[in-house]
């Protein structure tokens, strides 16, 4: 704690351009777990009927395992709805899962009760999405910050006393590149990335492990997504953390993460190093997703995969394969009757890369130019 | 003339950046509310009023020439004299001791009857208010905050409630069991009256604890108890406070009301405006008219004070107004 402290008296670059490398890579040898997630489920009830019983579920995550390594920056992708946003939620209890196991420390996390919940929560910690609502508007940054100290105070660390937390929080502010006295100012008084950067302060104070980023960047102007990617690069490496982080921009995945998991309907479908997925994903569905980044340059036409039909519900899921209704591999192999029947589990298809498909071998550059191809015709007809 | 590019005065450079000072003074959300309300004419009008009234009912009894606690019969020779209105109509305003007249019958000084009068009436309607926001706001935390069994069965409760015709509950208790005593109406106006204001903070609590702050401070690990009493009560104080003042203003009409039709406040003990009306009513045809105009004015004064002033509350407290 004091040598993070420490640290932070040094100064944080605001400009975008002073960026950590982000694909310097774990080595495969040191890698040490810190959070695994095993055959987690959230369903939440629909509730209907003359008596408000329930008559449904949406089956927002269901069945997601995946470990998450000491020091790296895990992304989550996926399209709204897809269940990447509730998947972090559920880890870190804010929702109450429906089922599974999430081992942290040694411990079960969503076992865990009381004050044991209590100091769990301080290894891991969330940035959300909204820089605007995450903020209580009634609290001055100081208390928004210092709150977390003040619900871990113990013995040991002397949180309760309000000078020691005062320094504390002033340092955070200064590590997330803020003047420490902006802490008696509230909310409103500050831009979008500054309240981001308050909201980055509140859950580093408490010196997490782990950090779930829910979209940290989305609701920001792009030029100031890029200040706060480099300052969480930089507050990383100072602090050592970990990072799960959820995005469905995936120019910014690409350029963040190291590791990337990519969810479909509540389902994880894949997981790859970031350079092996965008040079060739395994997925039918990692393909198209990975289609529909858009080019900064305007000149150049570039043909999509573009997947038919809506997302279906995840209130009534398909059976077998959850993509296999929208799937294009599905189509060219002649629809075999196995991705509707038998539900395919992530299995490993070489060093670390997973994939929840079985026909993944016949995903091909091939296979995916040949069904572009016959695409615009399909697309046209549709469209008239 | 356009100014030219010259004439523009830039500033000096190594000067203040665009870097974002925001504000000299940082100003707390109440701070600002008080700010927005201040520019409110209408409202300050309004509050000044309804002070006015209290610094009245307080300190006024204190000044009059009579013990605040009884009301005295009083004869005037000026009044017997006077030619315009027949004697036992009561006296006239401006009757020199009595500015404001006397009532019939009795000659009662009216200006005494309505500063007295005054005690009641606030005391009644701050006082229910006061009590059934209390009761209304811990009802409504509770079940937004907690929901399910605990939400479903307090808002069967306050279904009932509000089924119950507040006028004929009162009439009745305070006839049967408090005998005109005003303490008993005030009571019975609290523990009626909270209903709507319950359902008020319950649906607050339920939006509010969807927030995203929310969510923050369990991910700190904070604790129910403090997320209530930190972060979702003083988001739900402005509706509350609005709610709370305008219910002032509903009850002084509600015991007027009560009083005049008789069964309210025991006029024999306790003045009120609302009974003093009652009184009146019965004279207004024979040429006594300021007998029910003072106590009715005192009445749409104070109601129509305070409703400007939660009006302007209302804008001032509302975090999406600016200035």
């Amino acid at each position: 704690m004091s040598e993070a402290l420490n640290q932070t008296n040094r100064a944080v670059p605001q400009q975008a351009g002073s960026a950590i490398p982000a694909t310097a890579h774990v080595d495969a040898t040191s890698r040490e777990l810190l959070l695994g997630a095993y055959n987690v489920k959230k369903y939440f009830p629909i509730m209907g009927g003359f008596l408000r019983h329930q008559i449904g579920s949406v089956y927002a995550v269901d069945d997601v395992s995946l470990e998450v390594f000491r020091g790296e920056k895990f992304g989550l992708v996926g399209e709204s709805g897809c269940g990447k946003t509730t998947f972090g939620r559920t880890i870190l209890r804010l929702e109450k899962a429906t089922a599974g196991k999430v081992v942290m420390a040694g411990q079960d996390v969503l076992a865990l009760q009381g004050d044991d919940l209590k100091k769990m929560r301080r290894r891991m910690q969330i940035i959300f999405q909204d820089p605007y609502g995450s903020l209580n508007p009634r609290m001055p940054i100081s208390d928004i910050i210092g709150e977390g100290l003040v619900a871990q105070a113990d013995k040991f660390n002397g949180w309760a006393k309000r000078d020691i937390r005062d320094k504390r929080v002033g340092d955070y502010l200064e590590a997330v590149g803020l003047r420490r006295d902006y802490s008696r100012r509230y909310p409103h008084e500050f831009s979008g990335g500054q309240r981001q950067r308050i909201g980055i302060a509140r859950a580093l104070v408490l010196d997490p492990e782990l950090v779930v980023c829910d979209e940290p960047v989305s609701a920001l102007d792009v030029s100031i997504q890029s200040q706060i990617l480099n300052l969480l690069s930089d507050l990383r490496a100072q602090f050592n953390l970990t990072y799960l982080f959820i995005a469905h921009n995936l120019s910014v995945v690409q350029y963040f993460c190291e590791r990337i998991g990519v969810m479909y309907l509540g389902k994880l479908v894949e997981v790859a190093d970031t350079d092996d997925l965008y040079a060739g994903p395994l997925h039918p569905y990692s393909v198209a997703l990975l289609s529909a980044i858009p080019l900064p340059d305007p000149r150049v036409r570039k043909k999509r995969l573009v997947l038919k039909g809506d997302v279906p519900s995840p209130a009534n899921p398909p059976t077998g394969c959850r993509f296999h209704t929208r799937c294009w591999l599905r189509d060219r192999l002649g629809n075999p009757a196995e991705c509707a029947t038998t539900e395919p589990v992530l299995r490993s298809l070489g060093g670390t890369r997973q994939v929840a498909c079985h026909f993944a071998e016949k995903v091909t550059a091939e296979a995916v130019q040949a069904t572009v191809a016959t695409q615009d015709v399909i697309e046209t007809a549709t469209d008239d | 003339m356009d100014p030219r590019i010259e004439d523009v005065e830039l500033p000096p450079p190594g000067g203040p950046t665009a870097d974002y000072e925001v504000a000299l003074v940082s100003l707390n959300q109440w701070q600002l509310a008080w700010r927005r309300f201040k520019k409110h004419k209408l409202a300050l009008f309004g509050a000044a009023l309804f002070l006015a009234m209290i610094v009245i009912a307080i300190v006024g009894p204190l000044f009059l020439p009579y013990d605040p606690s009884f009301v005295p019969s009083f004869d005037s020779p000026f009044c017997e004299g006077s030619q315009t209105v027949k004697a036992f109509s009561g006296c006239p305003p401006l009757t020199p001791g009595h500015p404001l007249g006397t009532t019939g019958r009795l000659r009662l000084d009216l200006l005494v009857l309505v500063v007295n009068g005054a005690r009641v009436s606030l005391i009644v309607g701050i006082g229910a208010a006061l009590i059934s926001t209390i009761i209304g706001t811990i009802v409504g935390a509770v079940a937004g905050f907690f929901g399910g069994l605990v939400d479903n069965l307090l808002m069967r409760v306050v279904d009932v409630i509000l089924s119950i015709p507040l006028l004929f509950v009162v009439i009745w208790l305070s006839k049967v069991v408090g005998n005109g005593d005003w303490r008993v109406i005030l009571l019975v106006f609290s523990f009626l009256g909270w209903a709507g204001l319950a359902r008020l903070v319950r649906s607050l609590f339920l939006s509010l604890r969807t927030e995203v702050f929310v969510d923050a401070a369990r991910a700190v690990g904070v604790s129910d108890t403090r997320i209530i009493f930190r972060h979702i009560l003083p988001n739900a104080m402005s509706p509350i406070i609005v709610s709370t003042t305008l219910a002032v203003a509903g009850f002084i009409i509600t015991e007027a009301f009560v009083s005049f039709v008789g069964y309210g406040v025991d006029p024999a003990v306790t003045p009120t405006w609302g009974n003093i009306l009652t009184g009146g009513q019965e004279f207004v045809g024979q040429g006594n008219w300021w007998w029910t105009f003072f106590p009715g004015v005192a009445i749409v004064i104070t109601v129509l004070g305070i409703n400007f002033m939660g009006d302007g509350l209302r804008d001032a407290l509302d975090p999406r107004s600016r200035e």
